[in-house]
Formats: C-alpha cells, structure tokens, sequence
C-alpha cells in the first residue's frame, strides 16, 4: 500500500459495493454514494468509507461528497448516462485526477473514450475474454476462472 | 429548418407544434410508447419511439441533416448524453439542453453545450412581474447574464418628464427603445421621457434593480 487516496465510488451496487469494500479494506479513503440507502447494506462490515445518499447528477450532492478533494472517482450505476455526466463533472469541473466510467453500451464507450474520459464497458471486455477462451482453445480454460 | 426533439411529456407536445406551426421539419423522439402513440395521432411529425442518448436512435432520426437537436427530457444525464452524441457524432450545428437542476445550466456550458433552465426562467419572470405591476415584459439573454425588461412610465415615476442625460443611468444599463403612441424612438442623452411612453431597457443582474428603481416609485 502506497499512498492513501480519497476515492469517490458513485452507485453502490453490485460492482461499487465490490470496489468500494476493497478499496477501503487496502487503507484508502472511500466514499460510496448512491440514490437508494438499502444498497449500503452491501458494504461489509469492516468498511470503514462514509456513505451519501443522494443523486449523483446533482452538483449539490458531488459537493456533499467533497468531490473537489477526491484523488479517483469511479461511476458504476446501471446508467450509463449518469456515469458519463459524473465522470465528465469530476474530471471537468471539480478537476480529479483519474476518473472512470462503468458504462454498458459499446458504442457509448467509443465516443467518450474519444472525449478522454476513461470508460470501462463489461459487454466488450466480456466479449474479448470469451474470444480469447475460443481463440485458445480447449485446453487453455484454466485462466478465466480468476 | 429541421429540428429533433427528445423528452417527453406535455412540454414536449407544445414545443413539437410551436415549431410546426413556424414550418419547421419536426423530428420528435420519446421512450414511452403510449405517449408516441399520441403525439403521432396529434402531430404532422416524424415520431420515434426509443431512447435518444443511444446513437442508433438519434441515427434514425436523421440526426446526421438536423439542423438543431433540443434535448429536453426530465432527466439531466440523458439531456447531457444526447447532446453530445448529437453534437459529436452527428455535427448537428445547435444543440440545446435543457438543465431540469438549474445548477447543471452551468455544468452543461462548461461541457460544451448550449443550456437553458425553465426554474431561472420562470423565477426571473414571476420575480419581475410579482415584484412591479408596470413591468410588462422580461427576456433573459445568455443564461440570464442580460436582462431586457419592457416597462410602462407611470405618472409618478421619478423619471417622467426628464431626459435620459438627467437620468444619469449606471454604466452598463441601456434604454434601447421607447415606444410613444405605438412609434419607435431610439432615444440618446437629450430625448425626455413621459408618462405612459413604454420603454425596453437592457439591463445585467448586478445593476437590474437600481435601474429599474430610476423608473418606478419603488424606493
């Protein structure tokens, strides 16, 4: 562990929740943010993040979260559109450093890859992994089970 | 001109006539089907049922000849989405978005996009007419950083029967008309004002207030 940051992880569903307890069980300052309260339950007990509720298009509820100070912000809700307005708010406006943007739709992705936001899309990683595992062959099944 | 419109709701019906009625080429784009269904019993319009932040839609809209797209669904994210897809995927020229948090105007311009927020509208209207019954008329210009007023001069004002030179107006406030028996004037420093003339005013924020107190009895 090398440096602590403050990590900003809005929408704390299934993949904020699992990123959010990592990042903060290896030391960092995490904050989860998300609309619906019921998905803090996700967190696990040993987090030790802070959590704002509220909706993440909001500049009111960024400045709650204290995005100015954050080293990463990371948007993972279920829509794509919230994830690239927050990632472009956090990057453009409140200037954090590494921003990130969870975002499902393929074609999306290319245009704000394009617009230098950082954005990571689980239909095209997914689908260059079940390439690979044809690609490789029979034998070679081993790897993807990590 | 041919405009798309994405949102949703009754604004959207309004806005779509409004701008058929002017001759333009209507393109509109909603999500809910049964509201799709309406507006093309309602409309001469193109309708398209579907989500307009994805591109493919947007495609089909005929984004790629558009001459304006306006973005004005309930949900800021998707305004932002679709404006900049229309914008740099498609060129469309005039993109505006609508800001429904009227702090997302400001997050929009620093993006990119051309904003406007009906909560700054509508306040900056109900303020002036609330606030002066003679002050008839209110536009903002460039999201709300110039104001036009129109107000009528009453018997009382102050400023009745004094020119514009005597005035001595703050710097940065203008009187660009005066209109007097339905006729035009372009006022400068010597033309006197009267009760009853109808005056349009250029105003900014900072200096509304006291410019406005110069012509009425408000003290």
């Amino acid at each position: 562990m090398t440096k602590r940051l403050y990590i900003v992880v809005v929408g704390c569903g299934r993949l904020g929740s699992i990123l959010a307890n990592r990042l903060s069980r290896e030391g960092h300052w995490v904050v989860a943010m998300d609309q619906n309260p019921a998905t803090f339950n996700d967190l696990s007990p040993d987090f030790s993040g802070f959590r704002v509720e509220g909706d993440a298009t909001r500049r009111a509820v960024l400045q709650e979260a204290k995005l100015g100070q954050a080293d990463v912000v990371i948007a993972t809700t279920h829509d794509d559109n919230v994830n690239l307005m927050v990632a472009q708010v956090a990057k453009g406006l409140f200037q954090v450093p590494q921003v990130m943007a969870r975002v499902f739709d393929p074609r999306r992705e290319q245009v704000y890859t394009q617009l230098g936001i950082p954005t990571i899309c689980p239909t095209s990683v997914a689908a260059r992994m079940l390439f690979d595992m044809v690609a490789d062959g029979p034998d070679q099944r081993e790897g993807a089970s990590s | 001109m041919k405009v798309i419109l994405a949102g949703q709701g009754t604004a959207l019906f309004f806005l779509g006539r409004a701008f058929i009625a002017k001759g333009h080429e209507v393109v509109i784009i909603n999500r809910d089907p049964a509201e799709c269904a309406l507006l093309a019993r309602r409309l001469k319009a193109a309708i398209i049922q579907g989500d307009a932040s994805d591109g493919r839609t947007l495609k089909e809209a005929g984004a790629m000849g558009a001459d304006a797209v306006l973005a004005v669904t309930p949900h800021d994210q998707d305004n932002l989405v679709i404006g900049q897809l229309a914008g740099l995927e498609y060129g469309v020229p005039r993109v505006i978005a609508l800001a429904n948090d009227p702090d997302n105007a400001e997050v929009f311009e620093k993006l990119g996009l051309i904003a406007f927020s009906t909560t700054h509208l509508i306040a900056s209207l109900i303020e002036q007419r609330a606030s002066l019954d003679q002050v008839t008329n209110l536009l903002p210009i460039g999201e709300g950083r110039v104001n036009v007023t129109e107000l009528v001069l009453e018997e009382r004002s102050p400023a009745a029967g004094k020119s514009l030179g005597e005035l001595n107006l703050p710097e940065n406030a203008l009187v660009a008309v005066v209109l007097r028996d339905h006729k035009p004037i372009i006022p400068r420093g010597p033309t006197i004002i009267r009760p009853g003339d109808r005056l349009v005013l250029i105003t900014l924020p900072e200096n509304h207030g006291p410019v406005l107190k110069r012509f009425t009895n408000e003290t």
